[in-house]
């Protein structure tokens, strides 16, 4: 995590700032009217700002997005991440699935893998938690949870490879 | 006078106004000590007629009482107590820093004590309006000097609102035993309302809170008006009242009255500057040239090292030093104020502080622009004499 100093300003608002890695002072200053400046001190002073860029609030909101709205799904997959052993994969059915247009419950995925089906992604949207007759077609990505091992067993019995074969490389 | 008349001389002055506002844009200077030259060229060339100088008058007084009131917005009551802790060191070291060189110049110009006391006040004064300029315009509000700069700036308000009352009190004058009940009355209204505004402001800020824009300008111009006055009658300056409403009045309420009294404010704010400057004698000018360049000399660099001692204390290098002490050296529209409190004391007071004020409003934006080519020339220079011995 970077350290930030919070400074009050009085009269203008709240100043936040961190030494950037890479050499600069990096901070955004929150004014009370709502107004935020982002700035970036010079290198050959670290006191002062090199380039001011002052931002309206919505203005302010498209940049928190571009930069770090996707934080939030990012730090999701990291605390999946941190659940020691626990594997998650988005496995695309291939045309030479042997379960297209069979329903989701005859892959007997969880039996044979130990994985789990959690969700179907088709067409740009999110099936979650599928039932066992949920029809499965060429072209779907499924999302499965499991072991390591188990999410790999999956990818391949999902696009029609021999289970003897995977089970014989595997271990 | 006929109404015709009236509105052709002040619809004049305020469009003269006009162009110096956007002379002194084009600059890129505030147009404070614009405006006081304004002044001071009009009385020269002509003479208002009776009503608009009485217009004009009040407008000054509506002008230095809305200026204390908004400055009071700016601030709320966290900050102050904040800020007030954490500087009281350097808050201390401006004051007798900048104080005295007033003071003493007041007694060796041969003025009255209570004159002296005066000027004292006009040196001590940094112009937060024209600091806050330099720092927005030059775009330094992320630099690191930046706090310390704002943080002297604050306490100097703060002083001021405790130094005006008493002042005030001082001089009703009169015998020992009346100015020092003037003088309790005064500290005491003074604390009474402060400890007020600190503890109880967030309910009048929730009673004056009203949906209607209109309603909420006329409500905080009414109590500003209101409060002024009755700080005006109990001998507390009138500027004093409108600075506590200032202070008292937080959160919505405060953005919304600032945002609708601000062009009330400056326009009011402008008549102030200008009618100082009317009220100036053009042939004392030359009199007072000399101990104003002095006192801008001298005050010029103790403000200066006020300013380089607290970013020194932040850990600001030579550069940053360098800046907040340019910065903190104009003074501007307080040390007017503080002034035109004694004009009647010593006739030489105005003059002498329109001039210190405009030299200083020059010098201090123009050597915060040059930060990087006087420092370079300062290191050099460091180094020439370190390295001249070995």
């Amino acid at each position: 995590m970077v350290k930030l100093d919070e400074t009050p300003l009085p009269g203008v608002g709240v100043r936040y700032d961190f030494d950037g890695r890479f050499g600069k002072r990096v901070g955004v200053i929150t004014h009370r009217d709502g107004r935020r400046e982002l700035f970036v001190s010079l290198r050959e002073d670290p006191d002062a700002c090199a380039q001011n860029i002052v931002l309206a609030e919505d203005e302010a909101e498209a940049v928190a997005n571009l930069l770090g709205g996707s934080a939030v799904t990012r730090r999701m997959a990291q605390s999946m991440q941190d659940i020691e052993g626990l594997a998650m994969d988005w496995l695309p059915l291939a045309d030479t699935t042997p379960f297209d247009g069979k329903p989701l419950g005859s892959t007997m995925l969880r039996t044979r893998t130990g994985a789990s089906i959690v969700a179907i992604m088709r067409g740009g949207g999110a099936i979650p938690a599928p039932g066992p007759e949920f029809i499965l077609r060429a072209g779907d990505t499924v999302v499965v949870v499991g072991t390591a091992d188990g999410v790999v067993h999956a990818a391949r019995l999902l696009n029609g490879e021999p289970q003897q074969k995977v089970t014989g490389r595997t271990s | 006078m006929p109404l015709g008349q009236l509105f052709l001389e002040l619809g004049g002055v305020i469009l003269l106004l006009a162009l110096v506002g956007r002379a002194a844009g084009r600059l890129g200077i505030t147009p404070i000590p614009l405006y006081l030259l304004a002044g001071i060229g009009l009385g020269a060339v002509m003479s208002l007629g009776n009503a608009p100088e009485e217009f004009i008058h009040t407008g000054a007084e509506i002008g230095a009482v809305l200026l204390l009131f908004t400055l009071g917005l700016e601030y709320t009551s966290d900050e102050l107590r904040q800020n007030l802790q954490a500087n009281r060191t350097i808050g201390i070291v401006d004051l007798a820093l900048n104080f005295t060189p007033g003071l003493i110049a007041g007694f060796l110009l041969g003025f009255a004590p209570m004159a002296a006391v005066l000027l004292g006040g006009v040196t001590y004064l940094t112009s937060s309006g024209i600091a806050s300029k330099i720092l927005r315009d030059l775009g330094r509000l992320g630099n690191r000097e930046t706090p310390t700069i704002l943080a002297v700036c604050v306490i100097e308000d703060v002083v001021m609102a405790a130094y005006l009352p008493v002042v005030a009190a001082l001089l009703i004058g009169g015998t020992l035993v009346a100015v020092g009940v003037n003088l309790l009355v005064a500290l005491a209204a003074f604390g009474l309302a402060f400890f007020l505004a600190l503890r109880y402001g967030h309910v009048l800020s929730r009673i004056m809170n009203v949906p209607s824009d209109e309603a909420l300008l006329l409500g905080v111009l009414g109590l500003v008006l209101v409060v002024a006055g009755a700080a005006d009658l109990l001998k507390v300056s009138a500027a004093i009242g409108a600075f506590l409403v200032g202070i008292a009045l937080s959160g919505e309420v405060a953005e919304r009255a600032r945002r609708q009294m601000e062009p009330l404010r400056d326009l009011f704010a402008a008549v102030f500057f200008v009618f100082f400057g009317l009220q100036l004698n053009l042939r004392e000018v030359p009199d007072v040239l000399l101990p104003a360049a002095l006192l801008t000399v001298i005050t010029g660099a103790t403000k200066f090292a006020v300013g380089w001692m607290g970013a020194a204390r932040a850990g600001v290098q030579l550069r940053g030093r360098f800046r907040a002490g340019t910065t903190l050296i104009p003074r501007g529209e307080f040390s007017i104020l503080i002034a035109g409190l004694g004009l009647g004391l010593a006739p030489s007071l105005g003059p002498l502080a329109a001039v210190y004020v405009l030299l200083t409003a020059i010098l201090g934006p123009v050597l915060a622009r040059f930060d990087a080519q006087v420092v370079t020339l300062l290191e050099r220079g460091g180094k020439a004499k370190a390295s001249a011995p070995g």
